[in-house]
């Protein structure tokens, strides 16, 4: 349990950072592209920027979920050679405010150590300092092992809930999922867009009745994007294919990178202060 | 079948594994999908709801031209002093076993309500089968193919199009069978509310290895049943080649009871069985004979992988077999002993490829050409026997038995260009003066 500056205890250091930073930013980079030291300016920029919780990708060479943004980073970060060792030595090194997830697939996970096990991966991550883990090809039903894995060593294992998730599969997901859950904005792979989904707003409704911080990526780009998703009802904003376009663009990532998150921020703060709050209108969240 | 061991099978098809393998590591999109499809599976294929399977085979026979012959291959018999038999789905039209599967789920698709189809393909065999069956059941279609299949099988991408597929190159990685999968899924997971993805072998998530098993089962109870006739009895042995499987557990799983019949799977070994590790390029395909387990498209399986868990460009002369991953069922059927993986490298394949060509007239697919490669070097002569050859050749042999079935599991046209480009490198003892074909 982690307690507030309130009092209030939460279930981990995830849910905490999305509580307490309400609204949240949550920011991804791919680690090693184009190099891990470059990698580790840019997360320190990202956090001098107000990212609320940071996601670090760690390469997988078949990254079905990802769209053409990512999937190149993964490419370049795979070019220039990083290793899962070198990922956990980057997060060894890296101080940030902000808790660090990571997000990978399956088969990386697994791989990790002599035999086909989670544990070697979860024991490293814990090790490392890593507060939770997203796996975009594992879903709930698959996840028991990597699940009492990071119940094991204090990780949080977020799940994804898509545009298609219904009924009693979105019960057996919110009832497994620890931190936050991360809420697929639309049908598709990763990749900044110049819209919010009509998908979101369905998605949050359809999410309202569980109490867990909702986060919601997927074609997040800009701080009007965040500001609607906010309004909406989502707990925090998830931006990757923006940030990684600046890795890959600009003259100056790390200064670019810190002012398109205080943009962000800004946004998911203009969208919360639009809600207008009146106490007495505002129901008990109910339990699933 | 009794009715405890109907109702074995039926509890072992609701499982979505074989043994450690299997299973479905997809994105969270397509999870509601696949409970689609797996509700449809038992609908309409285990239980012939609404006449599903009559309606299938019907438009095989009608279609498809099944059943195809089970042939007595005379000179290959001669020449191996023993009994071979050809299982002939280079006579399914189109020219492979592949219109099995795509006409089924094709048309699984059409009774699920979907509207459009997608499909990736690696020699263009799928692709071609994909794009006939959605023709022939008026279905829109899109195929994916690695640029490097799209350059290397031209005949296959003109006759996608003629029958009204829409062809997509894939740029990225090494643009083959794998890099095609990936864009694939991610069209399905943009799309999976109106599209079916009709994957093209044993492999993916589950319900797809079980479905695409079911679909291309009919090549081994035709032979099983024909063998019978024609020789009296089961055979010694059955041999058929592995890229990602869907022919050899086609042909494999109505013998997989018959313990005697001992099952041979031939994979890739392109150039070599040694892994590049410093490119992370494997020069082969042999995943059964070679890989380690992991999770690639959607199902825990054998893969040619790092030890890091990165996927490794594959390498094979055949489009077809080119692929790091290879079926759950069949990984699992090596784990416990009831088939053996063996390989036979591309040097083996295209002389396999001239072999049939010349003796029995029958051009051979390059993936067929694989197991006839295999075929020779258990059962060649004393006099061929020269390079090659491990101890364990002899072993095979005689393993191979006296009568044997080799699933042809496609024609051969579609690789000519290929065949004669690699011939033309080679100092191959089977082929043909390549040349003189220029002037």
């Amino acid at each position: 349990m982690t307690a507030d500056s309130t009092g209030t205890e939460y279930d981990s250091d995830v849910e905490a950072a999305i509580r307490e930073k309400h609204p949240a930013l949550i920011t991804y980079l791919t680690a090693g592209d184009p190099s891990l030291e470059d990698t580790k300016a840019y997360v320190e920029a990202l956090d001098r920027g107000g990212s609320d919780l940071i996601e670090l990708g760690l390469p997988f060479s078949e990254p079905i979920a990802e769209g053409p943004t990512i999937q190149a980073a993964i490419n370049r970060a795979l070019e220039a050679g990083t290793t899962p060792e070198g990922f956990f030595e980057l997060v060894d090194d890296l101080e940030t405010e902000a808790p660090l997830l990571v997000m990978t697939y399956y088969n990386m996970i697994l791989q990790y150590g002599d035999e086909p096990d989670v544990r070697p991966f979860v024991e490293r991550a814990a090790e490392a300092g890593l507060a939770g883990i997203i796996v975009p090809d594992l879903p709930a039903e698959e996840a028991d092992p990597l699940r009492e894995a990071c119940d094991d060593h204090g990780l949080d294992l977020v799940f994804i809930v898509a545009p298609t998730t219904e009924g009693e599969r979105l019960e057996t997901i919110m009832s497994q999922v620890s931190g936050f859950t991360y809420v697929q904005a639309r049908l598709g792979t990763t990749g900044a867009r110049a819209d919010v989904s009509t998908a979101t707003h369905e998605s949050l409704e359809r999410l309202s009745a569980f109490d867990v911080p909702k986060a919601v990526g997927f074609g997040v780009s800009e701080g009007d994007h965040a500001a609607e998703i906010v309004e909406a009802g989502a707990d925090g904003v998830i931006v990757g294919s923006a940030l990684v376009d600046i890795v890959a663009s600009s003259d100056e990532p790390a200064v670019d990178l810190e002012a398109k998150a205080r943009e962000l921020k800004r946004g998911a703060r203009r969208g919360a202060d639009s809600i207008t709050v009146d106490p007495e209108d505002t129901p008990e969240p109910e339990q699933p | 079948m009794s009715t405890s061991d109907h109702d074995h099978d039926r509890e072992r098809d609701s499982e979505a594994t074989f043994g450690d393998y299997g299973g479905q590591y997809v994105p969270e999109a397509l999870m509601p999908a696949l409970q689609e499809l797996e509700d449809a599976y038992e609908r309409y294929v285990l239980n012939n709801e609404d006449g599903f399977m009559d309606e299938f085979r019907e438009r095989m026979r009608d279609f498809g031209g099944r059943p195809t012959p089970l042939q007595r291959a005379d000179r290959l018999s001669e020449r191996y002093d023993r009994d071979i038999y050809l299982k002939r789905e280079d006579l399914v039209h189109g020219g492979a076993h592949k219109l099995n599967n795509a006409l089924g789920q094709v048309l699984l698709a059409k009774y699920m309500g979907k509207e459009r189809i997608i499909a990736e393909t690696g020699a263009g065999q799928h692709g071609t089968a994909t794009a006939m069956a959605a023709a022939h059941l008026d279905m829109p279609c899109e195929i994916y193919m690695g640029r490097t299949d799209v350059n290397r099988q031209r005949p296959n991408v003109y006759r996608m199009r003629m029958n009204g597929a829409e062809v997509n190159p894939v740029e990225a990685g090494s643009g083959t069978l794998k890099e095609a999968i990936n864009e694939t899924l991610r069209d399905w997971a943009t799309t999976v509310e109106n599209t079916h993805y009709v994957i093209g072998s044993v492999v993916g998530p589950h319900p797809f290895p079980k479905l695409v098993r079911d679909f291309q089962s009919v090549i081994g109870r035709e032979a099983r049943e024909q063998v019978q006739e024609k020789a009296g009895r089961l055979p010694d042995s059955v041999v058929a080649c592995a890229g990602g499987g869907s022919n050899t557990m086609g042909t494999f799983h109505e013998f997989v009871p018959d313990e005697d019949v001992d099952l041979y799977a031939v994979e890739a070994g392109g150039s070599s069985l040694e892994i590049d590790a410093e490119s992370g390029v494997a020069p082969n395909s042999a995943t059964l004979s070679t890989g380690t387990d992991g999770v690639l498209h959607g199902a825990m399986t054998r893969l040619l992988q790092s030890e890091e868990g990165q996927i490794m460009e594959s390498h094979s002369v055949s489009a077809g077999l080119d692929y790091a991953g290879v079926g759950p069922e069949l990984s699992h059927l090596v784990d416990i002993g009831r088939v053996t993986p063996v390989s036979v490298d591309d040097e083996a394949a295209l002389n396999g490829f001239h072999r049939l060509s010349r003796l029995e007239g029958i051009i051979p697919a390059l993936e067929s050409s694989h197991a006839l490669g295999y075929l020779e070097r258990a059962a060649g002569t004393a006099a061929d026997t020269s390079s090659g050859r491990s101890p364990r050749d002899e072993e095979s042999s005689e393993e191979l038995g006296d009568l044997v079935v080799v699933n042809v599991s496609g024609r051969g046209d579609k690789d000519l260009e290929t065949v004669l480009e690699e011939t033309e490198k080679r100092d191959l003892e089977a082929a043909p003066e390549v040349e003189v074909f220029d002037g």
